[in-house]
């Protein structure tokens, strides 16, 4: 199997990057005591670990190559992805999709208040990722600053209820018209813009709006935040942090259940369409006569709405929200759940939400390696899975011929 | 099927949380257990990992001399990475693992959320590092205590310096836009604006990371001030100060205990010479400070960071407060905190009803030939 | 007007290490219109290097000058290495893959170098030396710019000469025009489009190494984590200049310094970057391509 090409290769690889490597691995420099400490034992770890890993990267490489090679010929029988297969058959998707709603359910009582909280926690990046997709998945605007309106919809329940005790369920449709209304004023100006530059000034909204309520103490108290945001109430009872946490669980997943279902009778409606329209090719989507501003600023509002919501809860659940929580990378996580979850796909941006989100709560064990080994995954999953963990399958419409009519 | 969901979902809920207040949540133990959680990880790790260290070397030493109330202490570390929506992940995750008391979190804002979770579960918590004034001052959180001055404290007696020793009349108020920094520099600047013997000439936040500072320093240069004061870390500190200094300027810098901070010196070299910072009175002379800061060198090999000595102080005096209420009941062992004194690295310290404590001074010290000195 | 003069040399001066850093982008974008977001991470990648060298050299007790020519030349092969494997890595696998594939590897990979740096060396802020003493002729004028301000700018004007000279006339360079017009035409005429490609990347990387030096001589400390925000700034200059085009990088640098500069010195650094963003805006408004980029009609 293995060969001396492949050998003379991989000691190639590794001498690469032990030169590479050298300098940062192998020297650590204190400047002030001027002590220069040599560790060689790295040295000799980055080389037998390049000599070994390169091995399994060439393989998977040329795995991939030729899985390309037999798509090319028309070898499709391992190409449409297991849960696509499931959704295809009715037999296995209702059992499928009922167990998964039972363990759903169920989940706040076989675990602990703690998975219960980050599973909420998780639930909420999927309303994100799922608004998100409408905007970046659908109708391929890529959005950076997806995040201001997240935090549109947290300061909205903080601050109304601060000023007017407007209560969690009164502010969550207002959360969502307020996140919708940002996402239209964002949308004006950047009709005109295409791709990177779109990214550019998205990510620069964002960031306007987190500096806007960093300094801005009279209106959103600055960076010291707010407190003591109240937890949503059941029926004007106020809950214990532990069932509060459940009752949180379950609104999420019953506001995720609304955003599935809506996202998808979006995805298959008019508006849909044009938004996939829009992703495809923009000039010949306005030759078809869709109307480009409509189709763009429902985008943006539709997505935006979903994060003003999610933010709402977001406030509810943590119960203190200040500038800090909505950085930039906020809204690259919530981009990479989109994408590493497959673009345009409901159940891919779920399964990214989960892996991405669950992912650093469980690897606490690895502490200091947690985000080396969450840059690596990043990797690693885009070179081999460029379309997402399940990717979406562009649904097919055949003409079954005028046979076929008649019959039915 | 969605709809049925929907209706089954809120007919659980309704059912499962009537189910839930009924039953309380009581865990007994033969063990107790200490939460330290704050920052472990991330940009702000080096202001928390200090204080897991001291709570380590705190519990090894107790459980040597066999445990509180003849049960051995558990330490249950856990990272919030400075972000309140960390910190309710790490908050129930200490109190799945059912905790006695904690001692952390390291931000103010993450101490704000978590503070939130412990109080309905009784839990206590003191913080080593959070100095927002409204922890202790608003009385939302009664379960929370600190063995750190607040903001307005530290404000307080910067402005004072100023004014008093320094005899500024214009004074440039600079922050980092950050919850602590802000929050200190907010305070100073009310104080100066209450006082006729000086004014404000500059009040403006730094960006945090930027490339470089030239322009605010060139503004400061302009505003022709006698004395900054700079509410914030080391890192902004230093990278001001420098540029200052390169710019020939010999304008007085006055911050905070955010800049009190070994490694400000060692980044700023001969420029931090000369500048002044807040931290709590000289421990130096005290003998449970020196002896432990020896045992953290015995035993991690290296000089103790940010915080750590507050942090020994919090360890001491819960698990002190503990032993003297003789459980670790919320009431008994509130009480055992502000009526016992304990002997700690900070002096001897109990706590007021608000949950400052009482004992632990802050002075001025000044960058004299590489090391802090207190100014008298 | 001293005021006026310290603000616009500041700006200047910022904008050069922006222009320097958005070189990278936009060469890159211009060939295989990728954000190469770990670019920041190359940047630190080359002050830090150049710190090692710097500290290991000062031991071995060299003078200063061969020590700053050294640890330059260094940091600038070590960062065009670093370049030219991330692109290897992280982005050959992805050139058939949609472009927002290859956007995540890069975050992934900007993610993975900054922690390898946090964890091979360490979390804290590191004093960095001064390397550019103070001239004695810049005495009188020590208040508005420094010499290692002088330096930077030199420097940048310097680099942007030679990369013009490369671009303009030589062959490769010619190879980098006809490849960032038409890929699959310059294959035809036999252009080694995946050399040209690690090329740009180890050009690339070589203008941000020789910022991240000079910054990181200026301000006096580094750490991991100097590269994002730099790397972001340095995007913002590479669109508002117009992406892919060269002499855009570095007007746009030029712009976004100024912009940031003024807006601190004239109104507040409390808005700072939001006088920049909205700046960015406007001009995008009028001018969706960039100042100086080309308007392309075709391209998504």
């Amino acid at each position: 199997m293995i060969t001396f090409g492949q050998i003379k290769k991989a000691v190639l690889v590794s001498i690469w990057f032990m030169f590479l490597t050298f300098p940062i691995m192998v020297i650590r420099v204190n400047p002030v005591e001027h002590i220069v400490e040599w560790r060689w034992k790295n040295m000799l770890l980055v080389g037998v670990g390049s000599f070994i890993l390169s091995f399994v990267w060439h393989y998977f490489i040329r795995r991939k190559e030729l899985g390309a090679q037999k798509a090319e010929l028309g070898e499709w029988a391992e190409a449409i992805p297991l849960a696509q297969r499931i959704r295809s058959k009715k037999t296995l998707y209702k059992p499928a999709l009922v167990a998964a709603g039972i363990f759903a359910l169920a989940f706040p009582f076989i675990f602990s208040l703690y998975q219960t909280n980050i599973m909420a926690s998780a639930l909420i990046y999927v309303m994100l990722g799922l608004g998100l997709n409408i905007v970046v998945g659908l109708a391929g605007l890529l959005d950076l600053g997806y995040v201001a309106f997240y935090a549109v919809g947290a300061y909205a329940y903080a601050l109304l209820n601060y000023h007017f005790g407007l209560s969690f369920w009164m502010v969550l449709p207002i959360g969502a018209a307020l996140g919708a209304t940002f996402g239209i004023l964002l949308g004006f100006p950047v009709l005109r813009l295409r791709g990177d530059y779109l990214a550019i000034v998205t990510l620069g909204f964002g960031e306007i709006i987190r500096i806007i309520l960093e300094n801005w103490n009279e209106f959103s108290f600055g960076p010291s935040g707010i407190a003591n945001i109240p937890r949503p109430s059941l029926f004007g009872i106020d809950l214990s942090v532990h069932n509060a946490t459940i009752y949180i669980y379950y609104i999420m997943i019953g506001l995720c259940l609304l955003t599935i279902f809506v996202v998808n009778r979006l995805q298959d409606s008019r508006i849909g369409r044009a938004w996939i329209a829009l992703r495809e090719d923009e000039t010949a989507c306005q030759a078809m006569g869709i109307d480009k501003t409509k189709t763009k600023l429902t985008a943006f509002a539709l997505g935006a709405m979903w994060a003003g919501m999610s933010g709402v809860v977001f406030a509810a659940k943590t119960t203190f929200v200040n500038p800090a929580s909505f950085t930039i990378w906020e809204s690259i996580i919530i981009l990479c759940i989109v994408v590493l979850g497959g673009m345009g796909s409901i159940l891919g941006v779920i399964a990214g939400a989960l892996v991405l989100i669950l992912m650093p709560e469980y690897l606490r064990a690895l502490s200091e390696f947690r985000m080396l080994a969450f840059g690596i995954l990043l990797v690693v999953m885009m070179v081999f899975r460029p379309g997402g963990l399940i990717p979406n399958v562009r649904r097919t419409y055949k003409f079954e011929g005028v046979a076929n009519d008649e019959k039915s | 099927m969605k709809n049925y969901l929907g209706k089954a979902c809120i007919a659980v809920i309704v059912l499962v949380c009537s189910m839930f207040m009924v039953s309380g949540v009581g865990l007994a133990t033969d063990t107790i257990k200490l939460g330290v959680a704050g920052a472990h990880s991330g940009d702000l790790a080096s202001y928390g990992i200090p204080s897991v260290k001291a709570a380590e070397l705190v519990v090894k030493d107790i459980n040597a001399r066999g445990g509180i109330l003849g049960r051995q202490v558990v330490l249950l570390v856990e990272d919030d990475v400075c972000k309140p929506e960390v910190a309710t992940n790490t908050a129930t995750k200490l109190l799945s693992q059912g905790v006695d008391v904690v001692m952390g979190h390291i931000c103010s804002g993450a101490t704000k959320t978590a503070l939130g979770i412990y109080k309905a579960e009784n839990i206590i918590c003191m913080s080593p590092s959070a100095t927002n004034p409204p922890l202790t001052q608003s009385g939302d959180y009664p379960n929370f205590y600190r063995t750190i001055a607040s903001d307005d404290a530290q404000a307080r007696l910067e402005v004072d310096y100023a004014l008093n020793v320094l005899k500024a009349k214009k004074i440039a108020v600079l922050h980092d836009k950050g919850d602590y920094g802000k929050g200190l520099a907010e305070f100073a600047k009310g104080f100066l604006e209450k006082d006729p013997r000086s004014t404000v000439v500059l009040y403006e936040g730094v960006t945090p990371g930027a490339v470089d500072y030239s322009a605010v320093v060139q503004k400061i240069s302009r505003s022709e001030a006698d004395a900054v004061i700079f509410g914030g870390y080391h890192p902004e500190a230093s990278k001001i100060i420098m540029q200052m200094r390169k710019k020939r300027m010999d304008t007085a810098f006055i911050s905070d205990d955010g800049v009190k901070d070994d490694t400000f010196i060692k980044v700023a070299g001969k420029y931090a010479e000369g500048v002044y910072a807040t931290g709590p009175r000289d421990t130096s002379k005290n003998p449970l400070a020196i002896a432990a800061t020896e045992a953290h060198k015995k035993a991690y090999g290296s000089d103790p960071g940010a915080f750590f000595l507050n942090a020994y102080a919090a360890t001491q005096a819960l698990l002190n407060a503990i032993e003297k209420a003789g459980s670790t009941d919320y009431q008994k062992v509130s009480q055992a905190l502000k009526t016992e004194y304990v002997e700690t690295p900070l002096g001897r310290i109990k706590f007021d009803d608000r949950g400052d404590a009482i004992g632990i001074g802050f002075s001025i010290y000044q960058v004299r030939d590489g090391v802090y000195v207190e100014v008298k | 007007m001293d005021y006026f003069l310290g603000l616009f040399l500041g700006g200047l001066t910022r904008g050069s290490i922006y222009a320097l850093i958005a070189l990278g982008y936009t060469m890159v974008y211009g060939i295989i219109e990728l954000i190469n977001f770990a670019h920041g991470e190359i940047y630190m990648i080359g002050a830090f290097t150049a710190l090692i060298v710097i500290s290991v050299l000062t031991l071995m007790g060299m003078n200063t000058i061969a020590i700053l020519v050294i640890a330059g030349v260094i940091a600038v092969v070590y960062s065009s290495a670093y370049g030219y494997t991330l692109e290897k890595i992280a982005y050959k696998p992805l050139r058939a893959a949609p472009r927002l594939s290859a956007l995540i590897s890069a975050i992934g990979m900007s993610l993975f170098l900054q922690n390898y740096v946090l964890l091979a060396q360490t979390s804290d802020f590191l004093p960095f030396p001064n390397l550019v003493p103070d001239f004695e002729f810049m005495e009188p004028y020590a208040h508005i710019i420094g010499s290692a301000e002088i330096v930077i700018l030199i420097t940048t004007a310097i680099v942007m000469i030679l990369l013009t000279i490369l671009i303009k006339f030589t062959n490769i360079g010619k190879a980098m025009r006809a490849a960032s017009q038409d890929k699959t035409m310059a294959l035809l005429v036999g252009i080694n489009v995946n050399r040209v490609i690690s090329f740009t990347f180890v050009v690339g990387s070589a203008t941000a190494a020789i910022g991240g030096v000079l910054i990181a001589s200026h301000i006096g400390m580094i750490n991991f984590y100097i590269g994002f925000i730099a790397g972001i700034k340095a995007f913002v200059a590479a669109v508002l200049g117009g992406i892919g085009s060269i002499p855009g990088a570095v007007l746009g640098g030029f712009v976004l310094g100024w912009t940031e500069s003024f807006a601190t010195g004239y109104i507040s650094s409390d808005y700072e970057d939001v006088f920049a963003f909205l700046f960015l805006v406007l001009i995008l408004i009028f001018r969706p391509q960039g100042i100086l980029g080309r308007s392309d009609k075709h391209k998504a």
